[in-house]
């Protein structure tokens, strides 16, 4: 680590040794360097799971939550104070399962929060289920005949739901991802990563297996082209395009209408509701009075 | 002394709650304390509701389960609550039926005088106000009041209509002894619980709610929506494990934040609670009880969750339990719940019901609480290294909320040692974790305040209730009272912690609740070891009410 990484954290980090998980890590730690921030400016949220750990291993605001929760407390945390650096990052299981109507709901909602998914396709901290994204077919010890559904399409659901900033990196390509996340954390609304994240040690191929089928998007490729983009999040199994599949103009995000009335400021500092607008509505209580 | 007790009766949708808030409203501007709660189908047209308004010179917060008035909008509403009114009551309708005293055909009253048969209720409302001795002015300013909104055309109509509807009942009820009721100089304040607690919650420096709608919480989600003035900002969540888990996000960020829901929604938010135990943050849930199991009957009243309120949440935390009993007591609470859960850092749960969410209370005047007493001040001066969760002889750590300087602040609902980072020191740091936890426990049981005492002084018998029931207690006290038994009542606000409380001696007690199974009585008897000689309960969905607390007392 560089000496003026201001996001150093000296926590005991308790993943696999070499675990693409340290990637993901190192890249947020870079975005964030290069964005100028400082980690009190920045929050990260996480629900539960390995990945869910990457909040304690960067100094900075931590919300480690309830497992399937991350997106709710950040959308709080990013209402209570839009003037932090909000991050979700936690794992498939969490962010696409137990926290899956989450997820459609703050596509719709917009807030202005990046959301790194690690997509190791698979529960790691319990020992190698199936996650919602794990590939048809795929045996587990729970899935002893093979995973007999389909995987979970989030990008493309974050596509068809106009998210405005759709991404799929690497956690082995750590240039690649900390551009990506740079520029996520800079575009206003929620912006989606998902990071492919081979998992060494309950995974079903080695890490050379993704490092043969991760190309990057076509240099022609128009984020704007949402056909395009659609087609690139929908992709499985034998080739990932990583970049930025899809962007769009930047749309108001959640709780514009109120920051318009209220500012920019934390809710924290906000002036108190007044006595007389408290004691107005009492007021409403009194007898009618009669028409002059 | 004037007690009256008036149903008004008729399907949902046709416009039972409109005469009701506006015969209110007229008794209000009378001079006279009025009371009034509601039984409602879940549905939105037809099935059967009555709106029972109590009608006095000085305020009681307690419901009456018969009628001295009926008025039933439709002859099937007739028929229905007519077991309800007392024998020498009288039933008002729009054409004859069994039991039928008043006969006023509401919808050709109002064609007739205003036009259209959309002004019925008005021709309704006036013939109830004749048929109770009340002159037709003080309708006259209710309604004005009502439809201040619309244009003068409207009003015009439901004032004529109102005036040849009081007209039509004057006429058949004037040789029967119906004498005028006198106005009166009072002028009492008229109060709804959940509006109470909207505006007290802004008034203690909430700043953010989110809820998923459920009945009958939702009140208090929309007043908040609905005027911004009051400065808190609201979101519907997708359900309520968002909502309690945004309202948890937004308290990090240092906004005093709520949530609001029934039983069935407090269920899914029972994770979150041991959440707010285990990372130490604020929060305040209204639970308004319902009848259960499960959806039971979503507009009916009971308090049926006290002991889940209680117990919510795995692991071991310090959480406070309130229970409103009326508006101005809903007030105080919630002041009291958001600052308590502020200084001790943990969950705040106020228990109100759906009868109280459905009532209307006279208070003499809403008293005014102070500002936020307690937000946490930031601590005076933060180590170099700040640790959220610093191990203190109270328990309680300094606290910074997340942006607050520039100390990062780590929360961890895993165990976590004293920075907030996860720790599986078995060997200290869990325990001492612990112990943290608990002591907080400790301390916050000297801030609950004793059950209200009434007549305890000479009594060989008190009834102990919680909540929603005091006004139905103590009047049922009055009453035994009256015929020579010298009966109390103890009643708690305070829930959990429970507070430190010597029981009367030489009383034998009785517990008056919502319930089936005595859930106030079985933690009395755990944490005070106090015999419960009996045990009075009602189940059926309707609240309390002080004729059958005596009937099953005696």
């Amino acid at each position: 680590m560089t000496s003026n990484d201001a996001f150093a954290s000296h926590v005991e980090n308790q993943w696999c040794p070499g675990c693409p998980n340290f990637g993901i890590q190192t890249a947020v730690k870079r975005a964030l360097n290069t964005l100028g921030l400082a980690p009190h400016q920045v929050c990260l949220v996480s629900g539960i799971g390995q990945a869910a750990k990457l909040p304690h291993y960067v100094r900075a605001n931590v919300f480690n939550g309830l497992h399937g929760r991350a997106l709710p407390t950040a959308i709080g945390i990013h209402v209570a104070n839009p003037q932090l650096t909000t991050l979700v990052t936690s794992g498939d299981g969490d962010l696409y399962g137990e926290g899956g109507n989450h997820f459609l709901h703050a596509l719709r909602r917009n807030p202005d929060i990046t959301v790194v998914v690690h997509n190791n396709q698979l529960y790691a901290l319990t020992k190698g289920q199936a996650s919602p994204t794990t590939p048809r077919g795929a045996v587990t010890r729970l899935q002893v005949h093979g995973v007999e559904v389909d995987p979970a399409r989030m990008l493309a659901t974050a596509v068809i739901h106009d998210c405005t900033f759709v991404a799929r990196g690497s956690a082995l390509d750590l240039d690649g991802l900390t551009d990506i996340l740079v520029r996520a954390i800079k575009h206003q609304g929620l912006s989606l990563v998902e990071v492919v994240q081979p998992c060494i040690t309950w995974g079903s191929h080695p890490v050379s297996w993704y490092r043969d089928r991760l190309v990057p998007v076509p240099s022609d490729h128009d984020p704007a082209d949402r056909d395009r983009a659609l087609s690139l999040a929908l992709e499985s199994a034998d080739v990932l395009h990583i970049g930025v599949l899809f962007q769009q103009p930047e749309r108001p995000p959640f709780a514009a209408s109120y920051r318009a009335k209220v500012g920019s400021g934390p809710l924290a500092s906000l002036p108190r509701t007044g006595r007389d607008t408290i004691a107005a509505h009492y007021a409403t209580w009194d007898p009618p009075r009669p028409k002059q | 002394m004037i007690d009256r007790s008036v149903f008004i009766a008729g399907a949902a949708g046709e416009g039972v709650q409109t005469v009701g808030d506006v015969v209110a409203r007229a008794f209000q501007v009378h001079g006279y304390a009025v009371f009034a709660n509601k039984e409602f189908e879940s549905r939105i047209r037809g099935g059967r509701s009555s709106y029972r308004l109590r009608i006095r010179e000085t305020p009681l917060g307690a419901p009456c389960g018969t009628a001295d008035v009926l008025l039933a909008i439709n002859p099937d509403a007739a028929a229905y609550y007519q077991s309800d009114v007392r024998e020498d009551g009288w039933i008002i309708a729009p054409e004859t039926g069994d039991r039928v005293d008043v006969i006023v055909p509401f919808r050709d009253v109002a064609v007739e005088h205003g036009g259209k048969e959309i002004y019925a209720n008005s021709a309704a409302a006036g013939a109830l106000c004749a048929t109770l001795g009340l002159p037709l002015e003080p309708l006259t300013a209710a309604l004005r009041a009502a439809f201040a909104r619309y244009n003068d055309e409207i009003v015009a109509s439901n004032v004529a209509v109102a005036a040849a509807g009081h007209r039509h009942a004057g006429a058949q009820v004037a040789s029967r002894g119906v004498r005028q009721i006198p106005a009166r100089t009072a002028r009492y304040a008229l109060a709804n619980t959940h509006e109470a607690i909207a505006i007290a919650a802004a008034a203690a420096g909430c700043r953010f709610m989110a809820a998923y709608p459920m009945s009958p919480s939702t009140d208090i989600i929309t007043y908040l929506a609905a005027h911004e003035d009051l400065g808190v900002f609201t979101e519907q969540a997708e359900d309520e494990i968002a909502a309690v888990n945004m309202a948890l996000g937004a308290s990090a960020g240092g906004a005093r934040a709520m949530t609001a829901t029934s039983g069935g929604g407090f269920a899914l938010m029972v994770e979150s609670v041991s959440l707010a135990g285990m990372i130490e943050t604020p929060i305040v849930i209204v639970i308004a009880q319902r009848p259960g199991p499960a959806t039971g009957l979503p507009t009916r009243t009971a308090q049926e969750d006290l002991l889940f309120a209680i117990r919510a949440g795995h692991g071991e935390f310090p959480r406070i339990v309130f229970a409103a009993s009326d508006p101005q007591d809903a007030i105080c609470k919630t002041k009291r719940a958001f600052d308590l859960a502020d200084r001790y850092q943990t969950v705040a749960i106020l228990l109100t019901d759906q009868f109280l969410a459905d009532s209307l209370f006279s208070v003499d005047s809403p008293m005014l609480p102070d500002g936020p007493s307690s937000q946490s001040a930031p601590p005076s001066s933060i180590p170099a290294m700040y640790a959220r969760y610093a191990l203190t002889e109270t328990g309680i750590s300094p606290r910074l909320y997340i942006g607050q300087t520039e100390h990062p602040v780590i929360l961890d609902s895993d165990e976590h040692d004293e920075t907030g980072h996860l720790t599986e020191d078995l060997r200290f740091m869990r325990p001492a974790m612990v112990e943290k936890r608990l002591e907080k426990g400790r301390r916050l049981k000297r801030e609950m305040h004793p059950p209200q005492m009434n007549h305890c002084e000479d009594a060989e018998a008190a009834l102990i209730g919680w909540g929603s029931t005091r006004g139905a207690i103590e009047e049922a006290v009055e009453r035994l009272r009256a015929t020579g038994h010298r009966v109390g009542s103890i009643h708690f606000g305070d829930l959990w912690p429970l507070p430190a409380f010597d029981f009367p001696e030489n009383a034998r007690y009785w517990t008056v609740e919502g319930n089936a199974t005595g859930q106030l009585a079985s933690l009395l008897t755990a944490e005070y070891r106090v015999p419960i000689e009996g045990r009075i309960g009602r189940y059926d969905g309707l609240p309390l009410d002080a004729e059958t607390i005596v009937k099953e007392w005696s």
